[in-house]
């Protein structure tokens, strides 16, 4: 028992968690920011494979990994319009769309991957994002090797949380963004287009989607995989309504939910084989559901969520 | 001569076959109020969505200030000094009063919003028009009254000098009411030009300079207000002589329900029941007023059942009750129209058949040892369709397909069709025309004279007062005391209505 609380106090459980968490961090600001104004995301799973793939793919083809990072935000970015288009002014089923976006984004990305690669049987790797430890911070024992000795995307991922919280809440344009989420009629009565605002923050929450998953391929590993998404866009729609749809909140979800898997992980080599591993992996499952039932409860969400907006209808 | 600040040329929209504006052509001068006179459907709405941009015209022009519009575009109206007051507010509950009027008037490209100097300038246009809010409340916080005043300072804030205001008094108490045309007033000795939209006559009467009557999409006559009578303009809004019917005396019958010192657990959206005791005698109808969410939809779920009380007794005829339920409560021949004939009274994807059978579908009549008599289900809905003259293209139509009136009169017709004993009248006439509105009154009328006990729920009280025999007043889930017809005025009532009289201990 002892044992098992001592992980805690690793430095090198603590790094793992952070990791784990940058890429569901970018990922959930992105579908934060959609279901704000009023939009909800389902292609979530599929857009960060699409980010994955495209970000990895460009830097195997000889692209800079910050030039592969702008591809795959692209990539995010242009599944985000389709969504967009398609939920927004046609005013689609947003789960059916989303489900749909998925469904293509993944497929789409697998197909791309036999086209360029067609003989390969174990993916080729490439130099992937480095640790870059900031000077005199990362000697701190423990948070020091956590939060300051990380790939630069981990600093982007927290970085996004301040700018998405002071956008949504210190600035016009945010203002804007949630009452589109709350009632786009009182966006349309003020003269802002209710259309223009929700595509806009479609496009830029799918961009981060794909980012979040570029994370994956180019700074937690350096490869690229089927699979490897394996249900972390799920986990980030759970993780807005855990965080009751607030940046904070839904950063603090991320984190928590990343300790979970990164002390099931070091759980199972404790005592190993003894307990089937499964029961461990499922532990940060079980932890999300129960986190959830006690954090959402009273969580307020977007009134107009998933409420399609038609201008001039009766 | 007054300028002009507002001139609509020949402005016609249709929704499929429907010409909901006929070539309307009006002209506003500056600080004048006009009022806009019609009964529900006749395009007084769908006019005013038309010259604030949110629907495009099919044919016609809207010019402001001399200049034209582009049409479909609300920013182009705002910037052009044109402020609008929806019937449903267009407000974000969850954000603030100042957020809800900041909202796009700052450029979304503007790295922080500025907050102090909107609380400012709100906090400055409160004083200098009486429109008391406090800025940094949220909406859901607020009053009804509260609300519309936000809803003008969204205007001032604009520094909009045409207001167009739609129905705003039909969700105000009669207190908030002559507060809003004290406001008005105010607006408009500051050189403010207002369109007044309504369907009441009475405050058409006191706060306009010019009346326009629309009736069918159609501009059919337009009157200076001092020289108006409201007979003329009551005919020109509806085109014929509408008779309302007689209120003849019922002698008063038996006790046939009661509510003693009955309160219901809290709900969201209203208040909750606190020690209501209430009776229903046979041949009385008993109006009950008051502005809604003060525990209507809380008196209203226990008559029909879906709501338990959870201290106190229900009593029928005498009876206690002991189980409770809608179906209790339909075999105790209790009748319901319901609030929102929309969304709690009909089945809109279901025909006209599977809908009037909807509370009795398991009697004998209709069904036989488990299986459906469609037949007999087919052949009632005939009769009620030609019983009450429902306008409907077959008993097969969906009963979203039928206008408001016809889906009321359906829906009463079901409630009444087997001689209930209480009728439960929860806004029989929200929505109708004047039409529609004789009618469900002469049938409410009826059911009072054949012995029944009614409970009328309208926040008309202008229905509430001509029907009743008895009126209670509703405010924070406690009930006034009854008053028989004509012992109490109007500005007695809404006293009531605004808590003042109704306190803790009564």
């Amino acid at each position: 028992m002892i044992e098992a609380f001592d992980i805690l106090l690793t430095a090198s459980f603590w790094v793992a968690a952070i990791r784990i968490a940058s890429p569901l961090i970018f990922a959930t600001m992105g579908e934060l920011i959609c279901e704000r104004a009023g939009v909800l995301n389902l292609g979530i799973e599929g857009i960060m494979v699409a980010g994955a793939f495209a970000g990895w793919i460009t830097v195997y083809l000889g692209g800079d990994l910050w030039f592969g990072l702008v591809v795959a935000a692209l990539a995010g970015a242009a599944f985000g319009l389709l969504h967009a288009t398609l939920t927004v002014p046609l005013g689609l089923s947003q789960h059916v769309c989303g489900i749909g976006i998925t469904l293509l984004a993944t497929s789409l990305s697998y197909f791309t991957y036999r086209l360029v690669l067609p003989e390969v049987t174990s993916p080729p790797r490439i130099e992937p994002f480095q640790p870059l430890p900031i000077p005199g911070l990362s000697e701190i024992p423990v948070i020091g090797p956590a939060l300051f000795n990380q790939t630069p995307l981990t600093y982007l991922a927290f970085i996004t949380v301040a700018l998405v919280a002071w956008v949504l809440y210190r600035t016009p344009l945010g203002l804007a963004v949630r009452a589109a989420g709350e009632n786009p009629s009182a966006v349309e009565a003020q003269g802002i287009s209710v259309t223009a605002i929700r595509m806009g923050s479609v496009i830029v929450g799918s961009a981060l989607m794909a980012i979040g998953g570029a994370f994956l391929t180019m700074s937690a590993f350096n490869s690229f995989f089927f699979e490897m998404i394996n249900g972390r866009g799920w986990i980030c729609i759970a993780l807005v309504v855990f965080g009751s749809w607030r940046p904070g909140k839904a950063l603090l979800g991320a984190i928590l939910f990343a300790a979970f898997d990164a002390y099931q992980v070091r759980l199972q080599q404790l005592t190993g084989g003894a307990v089937p591993y499964q029961l461990f992996l499922m532990m940060p499952f079980v932890l999300s559901i129960l986190a959830l039932v006690v954090m959402a409860r009273r969580a307020t969400y977007p009134k107009a969520l998933m409420i399609p907006y038609q201008k001039g209808e009766r | 001569m007054a300028e002009t600040v507002l001139r609509l040329t020949n402005i016609t929209k249709r929704f499929g076959p429907l010409v909901a504006n006929d070539s309307i052509s009006l002209e506003l001068a500056a600080g004048e109020v006009i009022a806009l006179l019609g009964e529900n459907g006749a395009g007084k709405t769908t006019l005013m969505n038309i010259l604030f941009g949110h629907y495009v015209a099919d044919e016609g022009t809207v010019e402001a200030f001399g200049k034209l519009l582009p049409p479909g575009d609300p920013r182009a109206a705002l910037d052009a000094g044109i402020g609008m007051v929806h019937q449903h507010f267009t407000l974000a509950d969850n954000m603030t009063v100042l957020e809800n009027i900041a909202l796009g008037t700052q450029s979304p490209w503007s790295w922080k919003l500025d907050r102090s100097g909107a609380r400012a300038r709100i906090r400055k246009l409160s004083e200098d028009f009486g429109l008391a809010v406090d800025p940094d409340k949220t909406v859901a916080q607020l009053s009804v009254g509260e609300r519309q005043r936000v809803e003008i300072l969204k205007a001032l804030y604009r520094n909009a000098r045409i207001l167009i205001l739609d129905e705003p008094t039909a969700v105000l108490t009669p207190l908030e009411t002559d507060a809003l045309f004290a406001t008005l007033k105010m607006l408009v000795a500051k050189g403010m030009s207002i369109i007044f939209i309504s369907h009441k006559m009475h405050e058409v009467m006191a706060v306009s300079n010019r009346v326009m009557v629309l009736r069918g999409g159609k501009l059919v006559g337009g009157r200076e207000t001092a020289g108006a009578t409201r007979q003329e303009l009551a005919a020109l809004m509806v085109g014929q002589e509408v008779a309302f019917p007689p209120v003849e005396a019922v002698p008063r019958g038996e006790e046939l329900f009661s509510l003693e010192n009955v309160s219901t657990t809290p709900r969201a959206g209203g208040s909750a029941l606190h020690n209501v005791s209430l009776s229903l005698y046979g041949g009385v109808i008993t109006g009950l007023a008051g502005v809604s969410g003060n525990g209507q939809a809380a008196l209203a779920a226990l008559l029909s059942g879906t709501e338990k009380p959870l201290s106190g007794q229900i009593r029928i005829a005498g009876g206690e009750v002991s189980a409770w339920s809608p179906r209790e409560a339909l075999a105790r021949g209790i009748a319901r129209v319901p609030e929102d004939r929309h969304a709690v009274g009909s089945i809109g994807d279901m025909s006209v058949t599977e809908n009037v059978i909807s509370e009795r579908y398991r009697s004998e009549r209709f069904s036989r040892h488990g299986f459906m008599d469609w037949k007999a289900a087919r052949a009632f809905a005939e009769e009620l369709i030609r019983d009450y003259d429902v306008k409907c293209p077959s008993p097969d139509a969906r009963i979203r397909l039928l206008s408001g009136g016809n889906m009321q009169k359906l829906i009463l017709g079901r409630a009444l069709d087997p001689d209930p004993v209480v009728i439960l009248a929860n806004q029989p006439t929200r929505g109708l025309d004047v039409g529609a509105v004789a009618y469900v009154h002469k049938k409410l009328l009826e059911a009072r004279a054949r012995g029944a006990a009614i409970l009328l729920i309208s926040e008309d009280l202008d229905e509430i007062l001509s029907l009743s025999d008895e009126v209670r007043v509703i405010f924070k889930g406690r009930l006034s005391s009854p008053s028989q017809r004509g012992e109490r005025s109007v500005q007695e009532i809404g006293e009531l209505m605004a808590g003042h009289g109704i306190g803790e201990a009564a």
